[in-house]
């Protein structure tokens, strides 16, 4: 997004090109362009600018992106982190995650 | 009025709409059919947007919850989708096939399932409910720009409310412990003080951190909290008497005020629109022991400051 980077080379996304059909679907969720048309398939122009919302590898038909996708606050983070170890009063709820 | 209230956090779990299809002006079997969830801002947003046209609005069942936050749980996903076509009898009331899904609810919808199980296809719109009259201007196609987020300062003064509601529990929690604990040490009058400047580490972090948020340094939010903490405790030093404090509770509160200030800060990575989760939990890894650190280090001072 123009004015705001976050970090660089921490993004789980991962595009399998050869699995690609070049539906561009992915160009059309992404809301960070993070993809390029290139030929009749997709490529990673932008990989960095990823934010892991996981429109991509839902909207895939082909199964070809694959991103870990989920809450992204420090606070929803810690709930999920302690609920996966059950600690109690971590039940989740909230409006977020 | 009422989009100002849940803004403060006042009734927002109960502010929805029933789901189902709704006619915005006088809409016919070729109309548009447009998506939205049942979260009150959001169909108010996307009816006022397409005030003056025909067009068929089905509003999914996402227990009053916002369109990406939805997506991002499940509820506006390929399953609602499919069930509210389904019950709504859709088929029947349009001739064409085709769903206009906003862009921000992708991340729960895939788009071939609906098309496989309902017949509709999608086609993914604009990210904001503004841009709506513009893409069915466009000949149902999005731009370039409509596609993309902003987050302009504007964007982002209006999450600050309900970003301060939802932590007003823990405040008072911890600032009556802060408040004890110094009266305790430092007797009343003078225990203001500290009970004040916890609540403005946590205002910087949680208010004017995010305001700033393109003038502070670095792109780690962490490191933008713990700037602005460190300016708000140099401020505080400078305003308050910090001439008059010990050294202990000076270096006290170096340690801890940026600390709070960062915590509240990298929370705001939840909502932003650009940062993502391994990003956020890379900086959580450093960020939160540090503070840990930072805050006990700050209590030991106080505390060995009595005796010393």
């Amino acid at each position: 997004m123009r004015g705001f980077r976050y970090l660089a080379g921490v993004t789980t996304l991962e595009l399998a090109g050869e699995l690609c059909i070049g539906c561009g679907r992915c160009l059309e969720v992404c809301p960070h362009a993070v993809f390029a048309r290139d030929g009749k398939r997709v490529r990673l122009a932008d990989r960095d600018a990823c934010m892991e919302c996981g429109a991509c590898a839902v909207n895939c038909p082909v199964g070809a992106l694959r991103v870990d996708a989920g809450v992204g606050c420090a606070t929803g983070l810690i709930n999920e982190w302690c609920r996966e170890r059950k600690i109690p009063g971590f039940g989740g709820g909230g409006s977020c995650g | 009025m009422g989009a100002c209230k849940v803004r403060w956090g006042i009734n927002r779990m109960n502010y929805l709409v029933p789901a189902g299809l709704y006619a915005v002006g006088e809409p016919t079997a070729e109309s548009p059919v447009v998506v939205t969830a049942n979260y009150k801002m959001s169909y108010d947003l996307v009816r006022s947007a397409l005030a003056g046209r025909d067009v068929w609005l089905l509003v999914l069942e996402t227990f009053g919850i916002n369109v990406w936050c939805a997506a991002g749980k499940g509820t506006f996903g390929t399953e609602e989708v499919v069930n509210r076509v389904t019950r709504s009898g859709l088929a029947a009331v349009v001739s064409h096939r085709r769903l206009i899904l906003p862009l921000l609810g992708a991340p729960g919808v895939a788009a071939h399932e609906v098309q496989r199980r309902t017949g509709f296809t999608v086609a993914y719109g604009c990210a904001r409910a503004g841009d709506l009259p513009a893409y069915l201007d466009n000949g149902q196609s999005s731009t370039e720009a409509m596609r993309r987020l902003r987050f302009n300062w504007y964007d982002r003064l209006v999450l600050i409310p309900v970003e301060i509601m939802l932590v007003v529990k823990s405040l008072t929690l911890i600032g009556a412990a802060v408040y004890l604990a110094a009266a305790l040490m430092v007797g009343d009058a003078a225990a203001l003080t500290p009970l004040l400047a916890y609540l403005g580490a946590v205002f910087t972090g949680i208010a004017l951190a995010p305001l700033l948020l393109p003038l502070l340094p670095t792109r780690s939010f962490a490191v933008k909290g713990a700037v602005a903490g460190l300016a708000y405790c140099a401020l505080l030093y400078g305003l308050a008497g910090g001439a008059h404090w010990s050294w202990t509770a000076t270096l006290a509160a170096f340690l801890a005020l940026p600390a709070i200030s960062s915590f509240y800060m990298l929370n705001f990575t939840g909502c932003t629109t650009y940062t993502s989760r391994s990003g956020v939990k890379k900086e959580m890894r450093v960020a939160i022991p540090a503070m840990g650190v930072a805050v006990l280090a700050a209590m030991v001072l106080i505390v060995a400051g009595r005796f010393l």
